[in-house]
């Protein structure tokens, strides 16, 4: 039996840019090599600009994204405030280390900006919810080894929102291409300051 | 003690069982060092974060704080090494506040050791563990299985051999505080050019008597990447979309809003607490 992150496929992939960040996700849900669906997003929102990415086995996609959104109602609740993303990067962090010897497989991904300080944030995670805190991007999925080639030569610093979408889409785009488990249409959100641009990207169906 | 949640250990057993390979953590494939000299003690790292054969993270940060004069620095699997330092570290604060004394660098180590050994080895945290409190100075390794060793020099990880290759050569007793700091540097630079496991950048700590720790991040940069001579960028319009829907400020209020309702007014409560707006 195969590896269950890579039973359902997918990828995700988030960047900073100049004052504003972006995150992008494919739509494909398959069982090994069937393609099940091709709307199934994998980038959750928490917050007006917060955004969560989980990608791994879909059914722990769910189950962690449903999780996540009790813990956020409740800590929205208890605070009356909106989580910022390094609150949810520790939330998400310590929620999956509880599960050290039975983990979920997902590789969650963190983009989002500040609400107090107006600083664009990216994270990544393991399955056990070790943070990965970069400057520049972060990828997860079937299509990571491909998104990080793509990223390192793609990505530079102080792209505006504009070019960042260019930047991101072409990334993911391009990787998910020669990944035969992730692709099939992709989301992309440009996060900025008092804005969020949700666009759906065309892609191929095979 | 962290209170570990095996809800889907049985699931990840049976699936195990079946021939599923289990998940692949971020290791800080590593070199981790640490030398004492004549005031104090100096412990140093790399920056690379691997999972398999990739490298995950470029500049990650391998020294952990466990107290003011009490550092860590972490090999083996990333997750266990800043989990098990975290809670440590809030354990020794505990400690010391409760007894008013300084912590000791030999209490946290045996903590550190009762906890690893407590789990036989499955929490993966291979640690460096470097202080000085009233007793002087103390360095320590400490193994995932729980065992120890107390030396004036030492190396962990996947490039310790590197590492300590330069300290069989080229360490001797009398060393001064840039000297310590000098071969801890050099043996992490042996790990970063001949270890694969290790790379990037070299991160440093000074522990020292009667002097702020030191903690010096990326003390040396010797695979600074240059900036690029010229750009990839796409120009605007290059990716079509099908659809697009732009939220803005007005409307991601519409999807939460914190409405004072009539009643409230009428329930008696203390001074308001103040939050950060």
């Amino acid at each position: 039996m195969s590896n269950p992150f890579d039973i359902n496929g997918g990828a995700c992939v988030a960047m900073v840019g100049k004052d504003c960040v972006a995150i992008a996700c494919d739509l494909r849900l398959g069982m090994q090599s069937l393609t099940i669906s091709n709307n199934f997003p994998k980038i959750f929102n928490y917050a007006p600009s917060t955004y969560l990415g989980l990608t791994g086995l879909a059914t722990d996609v769910n189950t962690v994204s449903d999780l996540f959104r009790y813990k956020v109602n409740m800590y929205r609740l208890r605070e009356e405030r909106d989580i910022a993303p390094q609150t949810l990067a520790n939330l998400v962090s310590s929620s999956l280390y509880e599960k050290r010897f039975g983990p979920y497989f997902v590789s969650p991904v963190i983009a989002g900006i500040n609400p107090t300080t107006g600083k664009p944030f990216i994270c990544g995670f393991d399955s056990i919810g070790c943070i990965d805190f970069a400057k520049d991007f972060i990828v997860s999925g079937t299509a990571s080894d491909q998104l990080f080639g793509t990223c390192e030569g793609l990505w530079e610093p102080d792209l505006a929102p504009e070019d960042l979408f260019e930047t991101i889409s072409q990334a993911l785009l391009s990787a998910v291409d020669r990944d035969a488990l992730s692709g099939w249409g992709a989301q992309v959100y440009i996060i900025e300051k008092d804005k969020v641009t949700q666009r759906l990207l065309k892609g191929r169906q095979d | 003690m962290p209170g570990f949640d095996f809800t889907n250990y049985n699931r990840n057993a049976a699936l195990h069982a079946k021939g599923v390979p289990l998940p692949k953590a971020t290791s800080t494939g590593t070199t981790i060092v640490g030398c004492i000299y004549d005031k104090g003690v100096v412990i140093a790292a790399d920056t690379r974060a691997t999972s398999g054969p990739i490298v995950a993270d470029k500049n990650c940060e391998k020294l952990h704080y466990i107290a003011p004069k009490i550092w860590c620095a972490g090999a083996g699997t990333a997750a266990d090494t800043e989990f098990t330092t975290a809670l440590i570290s809030s354990n020794v604060e505990l400690h010391s506040l409760s007894t008013g004394r300084d912590p000791r660098v030999i209490t946290c180590m045996t903590m550190l050791k009762q906890h690893l050994f407590r789990y036989q080895g499955h929490i993966g945290a291979y640690l460096v563990v470097a202080g000085v409190d009233p007793t002087g100075t103390g360095l320590y390794t400490v193994h995932a299985h729980g065992s120890t060793d107390k030396l004036p020099y030492v190396t962990m990880g996947s490039g310790s051999l590197a590492a300590m290759s330069v300290f069989e050569s080229t360490w001797q007793p009398d060393l001064d505080r840039q000297g310590a700091i000098d071969i801890c540097a050099e043996a992490i630079k042996a790990g970063i050019f001949n270890d694969l496991g290790s790379g990037s950048n070299v991160d440093v700590c000074v522990i020292e008597k009667d002097q702020p720790t030191q903690l010096l991040r990326n003390y040396m940069k010797p695979n600074d990447r240059p900036q690029k001579e010229r750009n990839y960028r796409f120009p605007r319009g290059t990716t079509a979309y099908l659809d697009q829907r732009v939220i803005s400020k007005e409307d991601m209020k519409k999807y939460v809003t914190i409405e004072t309702l009539s009643g409230d007014d009428k329930i008696t409560t203390g001074d308001s607490m103040e939050v950060d707006t």
